[in-house]
């Protein structure tokens, strides 16, 4: 069809050899979902294959043995993981909620433009460093470590995720709802409180359940706030223990049957944060297909 | 808080000024603190995850976007974000426990023994690894580093116009060279930014690390060897750090170094991804969902 | 040289949304031959058969065959890669690779087959360009980033680079939908000048484009959307368009839908 050059190539590829390394290619990306697969069911089988033998009674009512007696359990950790998180939650989730509000409903000056600032920046702190700005700020002016500072410590990581993940949902109302019930007169506090936030009810539901999942499974600014606690406490102002911190420990400790409550720990921590990461993705599904 | 850290710290600065980040003794007894082999520890390993995350991440998104059955895509998805919920505790529980034993016994004697052996890179390897070493540390942070790279950078990837793919293949080309040619070069910012986020997760990671790493002092050219991370150190010596003596401002010092270099890489990476969504018109926050730093 | 390329008896579904059912039409070569119909009416669908792109779209699906100089695009042994090489495609949105140059997206294509001398990739070029009516424009500003250029010269960009492939067929969807009157007609021109060379089927709800620049004309109609669109005429563009046999082709192209 061409009356120029013909095309004598330097050299020329043949098509069977670019299907081919196409073909390669595929095998490749297929590898790596095998490969990204792999660790995630290493990981939960080895859970439940250590973990499961470790649970009985005891594990979850009592509280750490000393080193070399038998029996004992998490019991205090777990209590003390409920109180930290459960502290840290009812302030950040309000906090986060009535940010995301204002953001979302308000939000245009300069004061949103700084909350958004700050919230990015919180929310980009590694977790050790809030642990560490705790530690300098509340530990020291108490004098102690204590369950509320790690409480305060979860909710710098927290409220960030909180509002960032609230004003989205929040913005995902539409917003003809909000103008159908301005239009009729209703002041706008009531439109957000009758309207907004129970049309937005599930995401904002799932939020909170996402940053339970992760407030549970922190560690470093835990332990450098809360420090850890063999005994059982339900003093804020005290030293506390929690599940991941104790794993921790445990699981570099020489005393080998120390290794099984590590494993046992594990396992309570992440059916509690599985069930609540994957329970958050099928509710925010249900609310995504409901707002479309 | 960063201007709280920075006063908490400043005893440090004040007494070794930037030389404390050259300095290599960390000596609590004689109030020598130097920060060169936490920075070196957290440097390797991070790159070790980067180096080993980046082509699985790369090769998931694409399947993930290549895919066309949504009973492979769907689970897959869902599968990879467990990956992302799994707490650090419990990476670093099995890795003391299974990964590590394993590694050690199997993996790394083989590389000391066969790229052991090379001129340059040989010492990368050099054998009778530890049991805490720094490439552990590295691959443990690199399974936990790929949800986050992956999923930002699929999600960078689906804003690839349909069409730009579409003519590529109409030109005859196959799967390979329309990702190649079409794809990758669109995608290219975000990608490299959502490298970015990965890598700043992986600076800050600390309890998975400090259970892998052996904790060592010292700077090593081994993988093989013990190593330290600025997280871990502060993890384990804060309790220690009395309110006298430079141990507190110096670990404090070491949280502000880590907490710069974290904003950096987060500005940075939200700007290349945010580049690539305006520059071709798209949703932003289709794309910034995923941008965390846990 | 002759290229014949017939659709031979060609169905394709959306899932289970059936859009053509059977259709049969034999292109004439060497010429332009227009698709047109009212919105829906499963055009785009028909002309993205004749590259095999249709089916890359998740549950889509082919049955039929279409063949071109007597082989089976959709035979089992053949293989889509190899199929687009000899028919190429321009989309309704100009869309140039935007981190190639100009030069680059001309000869994105041939790059694809084998490391060719410089001077043999740039004579390709020229000629495309020439061809695609775009040449003098763009000849000193070779080096410029393709997506700088304006939307019809994007556009006759895609042509070209389409072209330097050397394909038998051009299939067109809709390609000056989205520009502007002056670039309508010079993709107009460039597609009458081309017709020579390139077989090219064009999609188009211009009717006057399709009665301006075509030789032969299929009207398409998908009356109910429970069932699967129809070919309801095809034939030559001018006796179409003064005494159509059908009905509804002339309601249509006298304007009383679509």
């Amino acid at each position: 069809m061409s009356d120029m050059t013909p095309m004598h190539a330097w050299r020329e590829r043949s098509v069977a050899t670019r299907k081919l390394r196409s073909r390669v290619f595929d095998t490749f990306m297929w590898l790596t979902g095998v490969i990204a697969l792999v660790p995630l069911v290493l990981i939960i089988s080895y859970v439940l294959l250590k973990g499961i033998p470790a649970l009985n009674a005891d594990f979850f009512t009592q509280t750490a043995p000393p080193p070399g007696v038998p029996g004992g359990g998490l019991a205090q950790a777990m209590v003390g993981s409920a109180m930290i998180v459960g502290i840290g939650i009812v302030i950040s989730v309000p906090l986060g909620i009535l940010t995301a509000i204002y953001l979302s409903e308000y939000g245009r000056g300069k004061l949103a433009s700084v909350t958004r600032f700050v919230a990015e920046i919180l929310l980009s702190t590694p977790s050790i460093v809030a642990g560490a700005f705790i530690w300098a700020v509340v530990v020291t002016a108490m004098h102690s470590f204590s369950a509320m500072a790690g409480s305060i410590a979860l909710t710098v990581l927290m409220w960030p995720i909180i509002t960032r993940g609230a004003e989205e949902t929040l913005r995902l109302v539409p917003d003809d709802l909000r103008e159908a019930a301005l239009a009729l007169g209703v002041p706008r506090w009531r439109v957000i409180l009758s309207i907004v936030l129970p049309t937005a009810g599930p995401g904002l539901f799932t939020v909170v359940m996402l940053s339970v999942a992760r407030g549970l499974g922190e560690t470093a600014p835990i332990l450098l706030t809360a420090l850890g606690n063999d005994f059982m406490n339900l003093n804020p102002a005290q030293p506390t223990d929690a599940v991941p911190l104790r794993i921790y420990n445990y699981a570099q400790s020489p005393i080998v049957a120390w290794h099984d409550f590590a494993w046992g720990g594990a396992i309570v921590l992440l059916v509690v944060v599985l069930t609540l990461s994957i329970g958050a993705r099928i509710l925010s599904d249900r609310q995504q297909r409901r707002l479309r | 808080m960063l201007g709280v850290l920075l006063v908490a710290a400043f005893p440090t600065f004040r007494a070794f000024g930037l030389k404390f980040v050259t300095g290599t003794q960390w000596n609590p007894v004689t109030d020598q603190f130097g920060a060169l082999p936490y920075i070196y520890g957290t440097v390797v390993t991070s790159t070790i995850a980067i180096a080993l995350a980046l082509p699985v991440s790369l090769g998931l998104a694409l399947l993930l976007n290549e895919v066309r059955s949504g009973w492979v895509r769907n689970p897959l998805t869902v599968l990879v974000d467990l990956l992302a919920a799994i707490p650090s505790v419990v990476y670093g529980l099995w890795g003391i426990f299974v990964m590590a034993p394993a590694l050690n016994t199997t993996l790394e004697p083989a590389l000391g023994a066969t790229l052991g052996k090379l001129p340059l890179i040989g010492r990368l390897f050099q054998p009778t690894p530890s049991a805490g070493n720094m490439l552990n540390a590295g691959i443990i942070l690199a399974v936990m580093v790929i949800p986050i790279i992956t999923a930002v950078s699929r999600e960078v990837i689906a804003t690839v116009p349909r069409d730009l793919r579409e003519a590529a293949l109409s030109m005859g080309a196959t799967r390979y060279e329309a990702i190649k040619m079409a794809v990758l070069p669109y995608a290219r910012n975000g990608i490299i930014g959502a490298t970015m986020l990965g890598l700043g997760r992986a600076l800050g990671e600390t309890i998975a690390v400090a259970m892998l790493i052996g904790n060592g002092l010292g700077i090593s050219s081994s993988l093989l060897a013990p190593g330290y991370t600025i997280p871990a150190v502060i993890a384990n010596e804060f309790r220690e750090a009395g309110s006298t003596g430079l141990h507190r401002s110096s670990l404090i010092a070491l949280a502000v170094i880590l907490m710069l270099i974290a904003l950096i890489l987060a500005a940075a990476s939200r700007m290349l991804v945010r580049n690539t969504a305006e520059r071709f018109a798209v949703k932003l926050s289709e794309v910034s969902t995923t941008l965390e730093q846990p | 040289m002759t290229t014949t390329f017939t659709i031979d008896r060609l169905s394709a579904w959306f899932g289970s949304d059936q859009i053509l059912s059977d259709i049969q039409m034999s292109i004439r070569p060497q010429s332009v031959t227009a698709i047109i119909g009212p919105s829906g009416c499963g055009k785009s669908t028909l002309l993205r058969c004749m590259n095999r792109l249709h089916e890359e779209v998740r549950g889509a699906r082919v049955s039929g065959g279409i063949l071109l100089d007597g082989n089976d695009i959709y035979a089992a042994d053949s293989d889509p890669v190899d199929v687009r090489r000899e028919i190429g495609m321009v989309f309704q949105r100009p869309n140039p690779f935007p981190t190639m140059t100009v030069f680059e997206n001309v000869v994105a294509g041939l790059k694809l087959r084998g490391r060719y001398p410089r001077a043999m990739l740039e004579e390709r070029a020229e000629k495309a360009l020439r061809s695609a009516g775009l040449w003098d424009e763009v000849k000193d500003r070779l080096g410029q980033a393709g997506a700088r250029l304006s939307g019809g010269q994007q556009q006759r960009l895609c042509i070209a680079r389409a072209l330097a492939n050397e394909p038998e067929v051009l299939l067109m969807d809709e390609p000056a939908s989205a520009l502007d009157p002056i670039s309508t007609q010079q993709i107009e021109d460039t597609v009458m000048q081309l017709k020579d060379t390139v077989t090219i089927v064009i999609v188009t709800h211009n009717m006057q484009q399709a009665a301006r620049i075509s030789d032969e004309t299929a009207f398409m109609l998908r009356e109910y959307m429970d069932r699967p669109s129809e070919l309801v005429e095809f034939g030559d563009t001018k006796l179409m368009f003064t005494t159509p046999h059908d009905k509804r082709t002339e309601a249509y192209i006298t304007g009383r839908f679509g």
